[in-house]
């Protein structure tokens, strides 16, 4: 290991830092000339919303986190204390609370992205698996703060979810005893939440590191699915696409404004204004809108280790995406029958959404039922018969010249034009 | 703009306009960095805001201390804001000493008269904070060690103050701080 770092920037300290430690030049590499397709849509902006928004959640938590107590005698007071006697506690609270409901928004559009996009085709796959280890990732952790409020819905959400594993035959029972850390969710359950509510993010930091690490070695997918084939193809990251996600930043920010001083608690279950009680279960138990789908998969199976095994499938299956889709075309574009058929599956996750904010009669049973079939024949049966059946349109030759014959959507002048000068 | 315009990309930031002048872009990143530093200021000062005292701190500033019980040559020591308020009863000799004595004298000069609230005489109130690093010095109690000047005296470096809390024997550097307080009526004293 010998060798000193050739840094080529001017400012004699940051040359100096960038002899010895070339953070500054990976930055460059990485953030400011990365060569990015040029043709990317607004669908492109929520990689980086999901990355501010980690960000916001992080910090406010950290400020949360120095005025609540994780203790069941305490918890309950000790935010309702924030939202009455801190300092800007209501503010921190409501952001934080909605900026979780922002993250899943965010993160199911940035999933979205990539089904209508095949952003988990060759090469991507690892990329993709990273993203659901991710999204899986973050569900544990919305999960686990939601109990710490100690509200009702907290309480009975935190039993029922942590009982899902007592399906499990033999080793069920003293799983959730060993979650619980006693025999009922009470004061070891509450504080192991609040520790590993604090840890979890920044484990989640930690596998965006390697999410964007792969990303920066396969290089983005984009509206079209084909290849970047030369550098007439791609725009320098800096300043074209840090100025587009600064665009769909401010919109975002605006929306979760809205969200958070026009209607803080749209989102939340009034429940959870009622503190914990073990002995008595409100009467319609539901979980946060984000986790409504899988509950709903949960309920549709007459049978309880068959729901939690096909609500913990629902999630699973997304790792073989990759390999249950046979088709090589990535773009939703070029694919007439699957281009119709993804919204068919956004409707049967948005149906199970419905169906789980509903309590499980008459209808409602049976429409989850349809969509969770749907939902899994989807990526089982359909998605690997329809690579072999399906005729794709003819992909263009390349980004720089998207329709044969013609030119594609607005490009900037001078890109195609003349050869771009970068790395 | 427009002969420049392909140019924009390779001109390094800072570098201004072509022609030497402060151009449209400079002032566009001016205008969008100062946009920047607000938002991220309005942004950060909640956050910091929400580390000062909390409101129902703030509602636990003020005792009230009845001083019946307390008989001549007693303090007693108070909590106000977490820290400990010494509450003493003078006898005639200590508040004697404590006005008589030269201010030439002083480690910090300042008269007795200046430490007490006027016709309350017999009653000095003060921080019981060492001014040297902060322990809480003895002499309170009547058994206590009070020192050479019969005030009180710090056990963790040996400083020493007199009747009226003034600092007589280093290493503190100044006298004991006094509270905000008032008397509400001559038996009740409200701190804070």
């Amino acid at each position: 290991m010998a060798g000193l770092h050739k840094s080529e920037l001017t400012n004699p300290v940051i040359k100096w830092i960038d002899t010895r430690m070339p953070v500054f030049t990976m930055m460059q590499k990485e953030y400011g000339t990365f060569p990015t397709p040029k043709n990317f849509n607004y669908f492109w902006n929520f990689g980086a919303l999901a990355m501010i928004n980690l960000m916001i959640m992080i910090v406010t938590g950290i400020f949360l986190a120095m005025n609540y107590q994780p203790n069941t005698a305490m918890a309950f007071d000790s935010v309702q204390r924030i939202m009455r006697d801190v300092n800007f506690g209501w503010l921190l609270r409501y952001v934080h609370q909605n900026g979780a409901s922002m993250f899943f928004i965010v993160v199911y559009i940035h999933i979205f992205r990539g089904l209508y996009y095949g952003s988990y085709k060759y090469p991507r796959e690892l990329l993709w698996m990273i993203g659901v280890v991710l999204l899986i990732l973050m569900m544990a952790t919305a999960f686990m703060g939601y109990v710490l409020p100690w509200g009702q819905m907290s309480y009975w959400g935190a039993t029922v979810i942590t009982n899902l594993f007592s399906a499990f035959p033999i080793v069920g029972e003293p799983i959730v005893t060993w979650l619980w850390g006693g025999f009922s969710v009470d004061n070891p359950t509450l504080n192991r939440f609040f520790s590993l509510h604090y840890l979890l993010p920044f484990v989640i930091v930690g596998v965006t590191f390697l999410h964007v690490a792969a990303l920066h070695i396969t290089g983005s997918n984009n509206p079209l699915g084909i290849d970047v084939k030369s550098p007439q193809d791609t725009l320098p990251f800096h300043p074209y696409y840090t100025i587009k996600d600064s665009v769909g930043m401010c919109v975002y920010l605006m929306i979760f404004a809205a969200l958070v001083f026009f209607a803080p608690n749209l989102l939340g279950d009034p429940n959870n204004f009622i503190p914990a009680n073990p002995l008595q279960t409100p009467a319609d138990i539901v979980p946060e809108w984000y986790f409504l789908p899988f509950y709903a998969i949960l309920r549709s199976v007459p049978n309880k280790l068959g729901g939690v095994c096909m609500m913990f499938g629902s999630l699973l299956v997304l790792f073989v995406l990759p390999w249950l889709d046979t088709s090589p075309v990535r773009s939703a574009r070029f694919r007439p029958i699957y281009r119709q058929l993804i919204w068919l599956w956004v409707l049967s996750a948005v149906a199970l959404g419905v169906v789980g904010a509903h309590p499980p009669s008459g209808i409602w049973v049976a429409i989850g039922r349809v969509a969770t079939a749907y939902y899994f024949l989807h990526f089982l049966v359909i998605l690997p018969v329809l690579g072999k059946l399906e005729r794709p349109l003819p992909l263009p030759e390349s980004i720089s010249r998207p329709v044969i014959g013609g030119g594609g959507g607005p490009m900037p002048s001078g890109a195609t034009a003349k050869p771009m000068e970068k790395a | 703009m427009a002969d420049h315009s392909t140019t924009v990309p390779a001109v390094p930031a800072g570098t201004g306009h072509a022609h030497g002048t402060a151009g449209k872009r400079d002032f566009l990143k001016l205008v969008a960095g100062a946009g920047a530093a607000i938002g991220i200021g309005a942004i950060a000062w909640p956050m910091i805001d929400s580390m000062n005292p909390s409101a129902d701190v703030l509602a636990l500033s003020s005792v009230e201390v009845d001083l019946t019980p307390i008989t001549a040559g007693m303090g007693i020591t108070v909590v106000w804001r977490g820290k400990p308020i010494f509450v003493r009863h003078r006898t005639p000799a200590e508040i004697k000493s404590a006005e008589d004595v030269p201010l030439a004298q002083l480690i910090e000069p300042q008269p007795d008269s200046q430490r007490v609230k006027p016709g309350h005489a017999q009653w000095i109130v003060l921080i019981g904070i060492c001014t040297h690093l902060g322990c809480i010095p003895l002499g309170n109690k009547p058994s206590d060690p009070r020192g050479d000047w019969g005030g009180w005296f710090c056990p963790c470096h040996g400083s020493q103050y007199d009747t009226s809390g003034r600092v007589r024997h280093g290493p503190a550097p100044l006298n004991l701080f006094l509270p905000p307080y008032a008397f509400m009526s001559d038996t009740r004293v409200k701190i804070g």
